[in-house]
């Protein structure tokens, strides 16, 4: 199962990989040429909207502290405008890639952005040919980019469905095909010398601040729809996401349930068309929900995080780009969200890489001083002539060296546990530079010796291990032995262990 | 819930059976997997599906289930079909089929059966959780109703997995190798509860791999090896001969048959 997991974590690297590349020979190939041919034909700014422009031309300048406290106290209308569009959008991304993410189907929404950009490009065209000068109508533009996006969804489930071809490589050819179309009918409207395309590339990279107030009253009503849905069909989503086989055994119809589905994804990749752009509409869908993966174990908690992630990535991203806006919002919205997901990565509370750490590290420790205590303890039990094990008197003490033959140690790794158990009072160093246990440690010792012999005991009795291998095989469970496992250990061994005390051991001690 | 005639240990009325196959044949990529299965499946009777690996054993329940299509054949839930009869089957997937790593509590899993029942749309309510957890408690799990079920053991797992079919409260139970990898008391649970189920007038068609406990746990037996061997009482079909003719070697001709549909295919495109 966690093989499994991995392996397909690590498919999905590759193709991201994959893809990436696909995207940037693209790029480089298209929009150079454009911006020179843009200039040639004389439309004026065109140029400086959409290219990357050359470093020398881009001035980057630090907001004042007076434009700083304007955006950061939303005075501005059309920043409020913008904010209340784009967070709505972060919530309904964040709520709808929860499924996505789940459904392990998280390059789709990628695809559905990229086959947007034919439809946005014949949108354009269409609308340019019945009335000139009306082309870039949003509602017109949504409409074409939903239409492609849905014709792209739809063409990977076909591909998938009836024939042969994988889901990756599925994705990977319609991605491809769509954009590439895309490009080439943009390249064509470019050719156009109405000027009336300018500012029509802001789709590819997202240009948050140019919503209007009638275009976030369209984003608002489709993310609220977006959001409505998500609800209404949270259960059916679910089932259909842990357990496609079960869910179409007991009638629910899979394939509408996805295709709902994919819409969903469609109807975010559009909303986020313009505030985020196409390319990276997929990081919205994607980033909150995997970064929410950190913070908990529940569906219905996962997705209330995912959203309320995806409306702060938004936020912010949106401030952000309203302090320093010549760089793309889409852009600074993905990075925002980067943030985002790197802090869950580290610090979240369910499977954060440092809760991960410390619970490492606290075991490792745990076994550290329970090797040391029973070391110790062993070896004054050989060092006595008489059997010691009802005697709780201080052993004798051990020399470093003697104790580092032992166990299979680094002197430096029995140093630290040495140290850590002295600042802790198990252990104790005489003036000789020999160790011993204090009354703590012997109390603590004999209870861990006693249960590394309980276990092995077990071991012998009841699976058949040979004692002279019983040593290694108790040495790996004895640390994460729990209470009600020894409570039964010892209800098992009544007979051999009258007492609470601690037993000889079963095998020669070295 | 409609009483069932097919209660009577003497079913001679096969229309009304709990599952009755006829002619099924099943296809992958005109590979045949199931060739011309006939069976009716007594009621009230524990019935282990036996077969080498690749005999189509999960692929009878899926075909049956409607989850893989059928080249041919008919198949009935209690003289009906399948979408008429659906909440009086119970499934239990294997276990490997899902990944386990997903967000939801032992508790929601279960509730999962319980959907068809709520309806579209509805929110799972205290009512149906209380149901969920008594199945959980039937399979020994009530106080692993809230973990994640990454958390479980194997042998856990596939009981929140029969719980899940458990809540459903079925007349029919399709289970698909649940006695694969898991622990003896899970076994112990399983076997516990089959007994209950079928003293409750329940069928279970069970498909099994281990042919040491076939005799001991179940009443009937179908020895399968991509067509029917035999079917019947354990005591009477559960023979060395048929075992033999189960597992003793790969049909030859079926084999070739289907590799030839195959190259034919392939080369006709």
């Amino acid at each position: 199962m966690k093989s499994s997991c991995c392996a397909s974590d690590q498919h999905f690297f590759r193709w991201r990989v994959f893809v990436a590349t696909l995207l940037i020979i693209a790029h480089c190939g298209t929009f150079p040429a454009n911006a020179n041919e843009t200039h040639q034909h004389g439309t004026r700014k065109v140029a400086a909207q959409h290219s990357s422009g050359s470093l020398s031309q881009s001035k980057f300048t630090w907001p004042t502290s007076q434009e700083f406290l304007r955006v950061l106290s939303l005075q501005d209308f059309t920043v409020r405008v913008v904010l209340s569009g784009t967070v709505l959008l972060g919530l309904c991304a964040g709520i709808v890639g929860t499924f996505m993410l789940l459904r392990k189907r998280s390059l789709v929404g990628d695809v559905i952005g990229h086959a947007s950009l034919p439809g946005i490009a014949i949108a354009f065209l269409v609308m340019e040919l019945l009335h000139p000068g009306s082309g870039k109508s949003l509602p017109g533009l949504l409409l074409g980019a939903m239409i492609s996006g849905t014709l792209g969804m739809l063409c990977t489930v076909a591909i998938h469905r009836y024939t042969r071809i994988k889901q990756d490589a599925a994705l990977a050819i319609v991605l491809s095909v769509f954009f590439g179309a895309g490009i080439a009918l943009f390249t064509v409207i470019q050719d156009i010398p109405s000027g009336a395309q300018a500012g029509l590339h802001q789709f590819i990279y997202g240009k948050a601040a140019s919503l209007s107030t009638a275009d976030v009253r369209l984003i608002a009503s489709g993310s609220i729809m977006v959001i409505l849905v998500s609800i209404l069909f949270f259960k059916e989503f679910a089932i259909l996401c842990f357990d496609e086989q079960f869910a179409s055994s007991q009638g629910w119809p899979v394939l509408g349930l996805d295709i709902l589905l994919m819409g969903l994804v469609t109807g975010v990749s559009v909303i986020g068309l313009q505030s985020v752009g196409l390319l990276l509409v997929v990081a919205m869908l994607l980033m909150p929900a995997a970064s929410a993966r950190f913070w908990t174990d529940r569906l219905r908690p996962l997705a209330v995080i995912a959203g309320t992630m995806g409306a702060l990535t938004a936020g912010l991203g949106v401030i952000a780009s309203a302090l320093f806006p010549r760089l793309a919002a889409g852009a600074v919205i993905v990075l925002v969200g980067s943030l985002f997901f790197a802090l869950s990565m580290l610090f979240g509370r369910r499977r954060g890489m440092l809760l991960r750490w410390s619970m490492t590290a606290q075991l490792r420790q745990r076994v550290g001083r329970q090797h040391l205590l029973r070391a110790l303890f062993e070896f004054g039990e050989t060092a006595s002539t008489e059997n010691t094990s009802t005697n709780a008197e201080p052993l004798a003490p051990i020399k470093f060296e003697t104790l580092l033959g032992m166990r299979s140690w680094a002197p430096r790794q029995l140093r630290r546990i040495l140290a850590s158990n002295r600042r802790q009072g198990l252990v104790l160093q005489d003036s000789n530079g020999s160790y011993g246990l204090t009354p703590d440690g012997m109390r603590e010792a004999t209870q861990v010796v006693r249960n590394h012999r309980l276990w092995e005991t077990y071991l012998i009795h009841y699976a058949d291990i040979a004692p002279s291998h019983v040593d290694r095989d108790a040495d790996q469970i004895e640390h994460i032995l729990e209470p009600d496992l020894l409570n039964e250990l010892e209800r098992l061994l009544a007979a051999e262990f009258p007492n609470r005390t601690v037993p000889p051991s079963p095998h020669q001690l070295n | 819930m409609p009483k069932h005639p097919s209660l009577s240990p003497e079913n001679d009325h096969p229309r009304s059976a709990p599952l009755s196959i006829h002619d099924l044949t099943v296809a992958y990529h005109r590979k045949p997997v199931l060739w011309d299965i006939d069976y009716n499946a007594p009621a009230g009777k524990l019935i282990a599906i036996v077969g080498p690996n690749g005999a189509g054993k999960s692929t009878l329940l899926n075909a049956a289930l409607d989850l893989v299509p059928k080249a041919s054949g008919r198949i009935c839930f209690f003289g009906d079909s399948y979408q008429q009869q659906r909440q009086r089957v119970g499934y239990v997937p294997q276990r490997e089929s899902v990944d386990w790593d997903f967000p939801i509590s032992a508790l929601d899993v279960v509730a999962m059966g319980l959907y068809r029942k709520i309806g579209w749309c509805f929110p799972i309510s205290k009512k149906h959780r209380q149901t969920s957890l008594q199945a959980l408690q039937k399979v020994g799990m009530a106080d692993f109703a809230g973990r994640q079920i990454s958390q479980l053991s194997g042998g856990q797992q596939q009981r929140v997995f029969l719980a899940r079919a458990l809540a459903q409260n079925a007349d029919l139970y399709l289970m698909d190798e649940p006695f694969t990898g898991v622990d003896a008391a899970t076994e112990r649970a399983i076997v516990e509860l089959l007994r209950e189920l079928q003293s409750a007038g329940k069928t279970a068609l069970v498909v099994h791999h281990d042919l040491q406990t076939v005799a001991e746990y179940f009443d009937e037996v179908v020895l399968l090896n991509m067509r029917l061997v035999a079917t019947g009482p354990v005591d009477q079909v559960f023979t060395k001969e048929n075992l033999r003719k189960t597992y003793g070697g790969k049909l030859a001709l079926l084999d070739q048959v289907g590799h030839r549909m195959k190259i034919g295919h392939e080369e006709t495109p």
